[in-house]
């Protein structure tokens, strides 16, 4: 009866020995670990309803060739049941590798990839330095503090069509650039242009994060570790090297992973941005929204599908993430 | 707790380590230009993340809906004018009363489903821990495409479209996990010894966490019910896809409708993003301190 601290003790108390037969093993189980077991039963309940159903539905939804018009609908007082059928892998095929399979998943999964890497890589750069520049000793530090943190403060939803308005073909930045002679881009128009505003948004928008998360893992590294360094007579760059770097390892694994996490789902920024609009910036997340509810007929099948991608995209990537860390001694923080 | 001994201490003596490291003969030159550029970085910084909110409050004041284009007209003819129409004649306050009701009902739900859950998964190690676990983390990376379609089969045979019982129900989806992973966080903080103590004195699991473990986990308590009303608050998709009566939107939706319809009010949509804004940032300011240590507890413990 003392699971409630085992923690404290060591590794792994259910450690499967050589225990007696499988009945004896469950009860006993049962007996050592029932605490444990209720306290995470609602979470499990929950899970179990709302998300592995969901979820289980949705792999079937995928197998099919459902659609906004054979699912079934209410439309006024009659009620037209369902009448998609079983289709087996063919959403899938057809998404990886049917004829339009580049036009439709490759370009758009080419994108993401290089959406999240650059953003990701933004994101801890910039919040990085900042981070850096807060944490010496100098004036007003806590009121830059406060300032840089804006972006994160306010809503996405409400900022993004503040970007809108500033991005706009005759808005604040373009009426800018032309004072400065400087090309004025179609931000809104232009393919290239659009990548490159919904990367510069969601950089500003995810800065603040990383630069709270990062100072905060810079504030715990022992500052006799920069004194040793210093008697060893470690220049400034030799300290970042190898006592703040380190130092913040285990911060920045985590945050690196929620970061890109985070950024391969983003939904708001570009369909806030742009809408239904531009079908080359859209990151498979909204591609995928775009087709089950963004056209007429709605493709649900189709859209499931993506989900169910990107989903085992995510959770490949997490898995030799993590497998990485452990090589390198290191644990991800949540 | 913890996080606040973590947080004030260092802060106070990583500078006291890092300036003398500065030697003294280049301590003079290098104080003065390095904190030059760092003040010239930083304001330039700041500009940056305050411009687009800037702008957007003082476009909100042009009462023409294309002032956005020729801002400098503005100057002459500011007014409140959009903030009196918001409030008067559209439906802000539904959508108020929309965004509140959804945002805390998942805030609660989430947060009273996830605390016992987060206790037992940073005190206690069963059988499928490790399972479970890695079904959290999973969680996390869920893409709203997962579940977006079948959530929608689920409620509409259910008749939840269109009702705040159904949002709250999928916002507790991501928020319940998220959560636990965030409580979980916050618990190991707390010394292991304080469940020794109340084992000792004759508690069950359930006691120790119910008297000791829950009165000292406040702040943590706070901060996962601060993330689940943000979350909810600013989501757009499920929102956007499963409220169709105007009525009901919540504000992420309510402020799109501005310029989905033909002709685009910018002046009004401007002007309810910063009444929305305000409110949220003012909040947001109020614990903003203590939203990290919370996220990566664990992480800054090292």
């Amino acid at each position: 009866m003392t699971v409630a601290i085992d923690r404290a003790t060591g590794k792994r108390v259910g450690d499967r020995g050589s225990r007696p037969g499988p009945f004896q093993r469950l009860k006993r189980g049962y007996q050592k670990y029932w605490y444990a077991y209720a306290m995470i039963a609602p979470v499990v309940v929950v899970l179990g309803g709302l998300v592995l159903y969901p979820l289980v539905r949705g792999l079937y939804l995928t197998l099919t060739d459902a659609n906004s018009l054979n699912s079934a609908r209410t439309i006024g007082v009659n009620h037209i049941d369902a009448t998609y059928k079983f289709i087996g892998f063919d959403n899938y095929k057809d998404i990886l590798w049917g004829p339009t399979s580049y036009d439709r998943f490759w370009s758009h999964f080419i994108w993401t990839i290089v959406w999240t890497a650059l953003c990701v890589a933004l994101h801890y750069c910039i919040g990085l330095g900042l981070a850096l520049l807060l944490n010496q000793k100098m004036r007003g530090r806590t009121f830059y503090r406060l300032l840089l943190v804006l972006p994160w403060a306010v809503p996405t939803f409400v900022t993004v069509f503040g970007w809108r308005f500033m991005l706009a073909d005759g808005g604040v930045i373009n009426t800018m650039l032309d004072a400065v002679h400087l090309p004025s881009p179609l931000w809104l128009e232009d393919t290239f242009w659009q990548r490159f505003a919904a990367i510069m948004v969601n950089t500003w928008c995810g800065v603040p994060f990383m630069m709270v998360s990062l100072l905060g893992g810079l504030q715990s590294i022992d500052a006799t570790l920069y004194e040793a360094a210093e008697m060893d007579g470690a220049n400034a760059w030799q300290r970042f090297r190898f006592v703040t770097l380190p130092g913040l390892r285990s911060v920045s694994s985590t945050v690196v992973l929620l970061g890109i996490i985070w950024t391969f789902n983003q939904f708001a920024v570009i369909f806030l941005l742009f809408g239904n609009t531009a079908p080359d910036a859209q990151i498979l997340v909204t591609w995928a929204y775009y087709l089950g509810f963004g056209q007429q007929p709605r493709d649900f099948a189709q859209s499931a599908a993506y989900g169910m991608l990107l989903l085992a995209i995510l959770i490949v990537f997490t898995s030799f993430y993590r497998r990485w860390l452990n090589r390198n001694d290191q644990q991800l923080a949540i | 707790m913890s996080t606040t001994t973590l947080r004030t201490s260092p802060a106070d003596q990583v500078p006291t380590g890092t300036k003398p490291s500065a030697r003294p003969r280049g301590r003079g030159r290098r104080g003065l230009l390095g904190s030059l550029t760092s003040h010239g970085i930083l304001i330039v910084a700041s500009l940056i993340a305050l411009f687009p909110i800037a702008w957007l409050v003082f476009l909100s004041l042009g009462p023409d809906k294309d002032d956005y284009l020729h801002p400098g007209r503005i100057w002459d003819k500011m007014t409140f004018d959009n903030y009196t129409f918001v409030l008067q004649h559209t439906n802000f306050f539904e959508w108020m009363k929309s965004s509140l009701i959804v945002s805390l009902g998942t805030t609660v739900i989430g947060v009273l489903v996830a605390a016992t859950t987060g206790y037992a998964v940073s005190r206690m190690r069963f059988p499928g821990y490790r399972k479970f676990m890695w079904v959290l983390l999973v969680t996390q990376m869920f893409p709203i495409a997962v579940l977006i379609v079948p959530m929608y089969e689920i409620l509409s045979d259910l008749q939840l479209i269109d009702s705040y019982v159904g949002l709250v129900l999928v916002y507790c989806s991501t928020a319940v996990p998220y959560s636990a992973w965030l409580l979980k966080g916050y618990f190991d903080t707390i010394p292991f010894e304080i469940d020794e103590a109340g084992r000792v004195d004759g508690l069950s699991p359930f006691g120790t966490f119910f008297r000791l473990i829950l009165p000292l986990a406040k702040p943590g308590l706070a901060v996962a019910a601060f993330y689940n009303f943000i979350t909810a608050f600013g989501e757009v998709a499920f929102a956007s896809t499963f409220m169709l009566d105007d009525s009901k939107y919540t504000f992420a939706v309510g402020l799109q409708s501005f310029v989905s319809e033909h002709d685009a009010q910018r002046n009004l949509m401007a002007a309810t993003a910063v009444l929305i804004a305000i409110p949220v940032s003012a909040f947001f300011y109020l614990v903003q301190k203590n939203l990290v240590t919370g996220l990566t507890a664990g992480g800054t413990k090292g």
